[in-house]
């Protein structure tokens, strides 16, 4: 498991990239990926193309992550697989984030 | 010293002057020094004094190095306490039975101060090593054995509140791991008071403590609101509102919530997050109840939708709830158990003894294949039974010491916005039950007023023609209408009055509802017990036998039920 994030040029746009499992174990790391300064950003991609697994906590982390952008930026979650496009289906997720799947 | 205190060094050498040398060399490097002159002492000196390290001549009189070390061994137990062999001998197979007989290195002879005090130190950092060690283990053993004792009484308050409630019914069989309660899984059953059951079973994110502190408010509003009559809805509500109250943002509850009405025999499912709630059909077929809202906990009151779906089933039908480990079984082709794996199995059969032996093997494969990864597996099947056989027996209690309301009347007129809006069953229900002695009928009391008010509502007020329940597509179409109809009420009114009074033998309640619709033609109805094609008439079969008399009046609009109970005549028959 390895989370990088990285800031647009004109610090707008954070992206997040996920590999491997996304569980309670990245609790410490995706939190340090979105947690620096980033008051101008406006738009987060989570990306989850080499994502293999998500839990119940990893969900609970994208609410944190929610909760942390507020009302002034939005949050993609990109490139699921099918596996984790079902977990986010099933959790009604969509509700909450813009959710698209792998292409 | 600032670092370990003074090490204690047993000398044992028989040697006197070997022994003199040896002693003014360890002394010199700083440490305390003990001396024994052969085996035997060195043991005696070892239980009194406790030397850190020994210093242990190989040839000796009385007892040698050899048996000594063996011995002293055994007596150190966990401890390390390192053994150094001080010989002349210098054969290979010498040394080697130094080491054998527990021997941690060895010393030749003639010493030399240089060696000594390194082989010293070296020894004296393990020893302190080994203390850290061992210090650390004894702690984390103890910490351990505290939490697991904390555990133990957690559970038991846990058990106490998150109770298996009527879990053990006839119709009901469950899974549920006995570690749920510290991986998140909650299951709770009741019965309603006005019949039939309500089933919850929930999945909160994460393990432990957590995990079980929140299963304890819902498990505590899920019997307090069922027993009290409230719907399915309503609980799911003041459910999701504590949850979103006392968790922290990013933990939140999964749940499939399943409320089961035995006389009309129809399911309100409500899922969010949680696995197709299955629905096994008489004719084989297999319906799937998808995830419709988000879990429990996250959204606000205002936010939040409660709104559940509404299905038939018959007699014998039987729904599957699961929790999210059930897809963490893998099938025996290594592949993902997948709830469409299950949803096959429960197609090809009808037996369902086999449907939980299967689960059960599955779980059994995955554990044996993972360990580590298994989640916590909670499912349970309901079955549709036909009504609770009611028995017409005379309703005795005992003369209860309990203060309370016996003798009062009261009286509860309700308009457009509040019948469209309100449930009253709870509040009358709340209200006679400050009877003390009509408690344990509870039951019989909350399937009158339920069955009197929608009566009033549905058939007086909204002129609903309950035959439709009894086609096809029938309960849907009822429904629509219903809710139609309750949006564009006007100038209606429901009254519901109540009056309790003791006589000679025990108690009377009265239950009467007055509606402004048309009324109905009463004397249609029949009163004895229904076919199964009656089921969804008025109810009134069934009332009649739990109550003295059942009396229409008017043109139909207004009912009136009689219920008494009697004070039993000696005081152990209770």
């Amino acid at each position: 498991m390895s989370i990088v994030s990285h800031l647009s040029a004109s610090g707008d746009v954070m992206k997040i990239g996920i590999q491997g499992r996304f569980d309670f174990g990245s609790h410490q790391d995706f939190r340090e990926s979105y947690d620096k300064n980033d008051s101008n950003v406006k738009e987060y991609n989570v990306d989850m193309a080499k994502t293999t697994y998500l839990d119940s906590s990893a969900l609970g982390m994208l609410l944190l992550l929610r909760d942390h952008a507020g009302s002034g930026a939005v949050i993609k979650i990109i490139n699921c697989n099918k596996d984790v496009f079902k977990i986010f289906e099933i959790s009604n997720f969509d509700q909450m984030f813009e959710i698209s799947a792998a292409k | 010293m600032s670092e370990a205190p003074q090490l204690k060094i047993l000398i044992t050498e028989d040697n006197i002057a070997d022994c003199l040398i040896i002693n003014k060399l360890v002394k010199d490097q700083g440490y305390q020094t003990i001396v024994a002159h052969n085996g035997l002492e060195a043991i005696d000196l070892f239980v009194k004094e406790k030397p850190d390290i020994i210093l242990m001549d190989a040839l000796m009189p009385k007892m040698d190095g050899f048996e000594a070390a063996k011995r002293i061994k055994l007596l150190i137990g966990d401890d390390f306490v390192p053994i150094i062999f001080l010989t002349s001998l210098n054969d290979d197979v010498s040394l080697v039975s130094c080491l054998e007989a527990g021997g941690d290195d060895f010393l030749s002879k003639p010493y030399n101060s240089i060696v000594i005090a390194a082989k010293i130190q070296a020894f004296k950092r393990m020893v302190i090593l080994h203390r850290t060690v061992q210090t650390q283990r004894d702690e984390i053993t103890r910490r351990n054995e505290y939490l697991l004792q904390e555990q133990k009484i957690a559970k038991k308050v846990f058990d106490n509140v998150a109770h298996l409630g009527c879990l053990g019914a006839s119709n009901i069989k469950h899974l549920l791991s006995p570690m749920s309660v510290f991986n998140g899984d909650v299951l709770l059953a009741s019965r309603k008071p006005s019949g039939g059951m309500i089933v919850f079973l929930g999945d909160f994110t994460g393990h432990g403590l957590p995990a079980a502190i929140g299963a304890m408010p819902v498990a505590e509003i899920f019997y307090d609101l069922v027993a009290k009559g409230f719907g399915i809805e309503k609980i799911i509500y003041e459910i999701n509102q504590k949850l979103n109250t006392i968790l922290p943002i990013g933990f939140f509850c999964c749940a499939s919530i399943v409320d089961i009405n035995y006389s009309w025999e129809r399911i309100k499912l409500w899922n969010g997050g949680l696995l197709d709630i299955l629905l096994k059909k008489n004719n084989g077929s297999v319906r799937p109840f998808k995830s419709l809202h988000l879990p429990l906990g996250i959204l606000s009151t205002k936010e939040f939708n409660a709104e559940c779906v509404e299905y038939d089933m018959k007699v014998g039908e039987r729904v599957y709830l699961f929790s999210d480990g059930i897809v963490d079984l893998k099938d025996s082709e290594e592949k993902e158990f997948s709830l469409n794996g299950f949803a096959d199995y429960l197609l090809k059969s009808d037996d369902s003894d086999e449907v939980f032996l299967h689960i059960l093997e599955q779980e059994k494969l995955s554990f044996e294949r993972n360990m580590s990864n298994i989640d916590d597996v909670t499912f349970v099947e309901i079955k549709m039974i036909s009504e609770d056989v009611i028995s017409n027996k005379h309703r005795l209690v005992q003369n209860s010491d309990l203060r309370g309301a016996r003798d009062w009347s009261m009286s509860f007129e309700m308009f457009n916005q509040t019948i469209r809006d309100f449930n009253p069953i709870p509040l009358m229900l709340h209200i006679t039950m400050e009877v003390p002695e009509l408690r344990i009928f509870n039951n019989d009391v909350c399937m009158v007023l339920s069955e009197l008010i929608t009566n009033g509502i549905d058939h007086g007020l909204l002129g609903l023609d309950s035959q439709l329940k009894n086609s096809a597509n029938g309960f849907q179409q009822y429904y629509n209408l219903r809710n139609e109809r309750l949006n564009n009420l006007s100038g209606e009114s429901l009254h519901i009055s109540l009056r309790h009074l003791p006589d000679a033998t025990g108690g009377v309640l009265v239950i009467r509802v007055v509606d402004t619709g048309e009324g109905f033609d009463f004397r249609a109805i029949d009163l004895d017990i229904p076919k199964a094609s009656q089921m969804s008439g008025r109810g009134i079969p069934l009332l009649t036998r739990l109550c003295e008399s059942i009396v229409y009046e008017g043109n139909g609009n207004a009912a009136e039920a009689v219920y008494r109970w009697e004070k039993t005549q000696d005081n152990n028959l209770l």
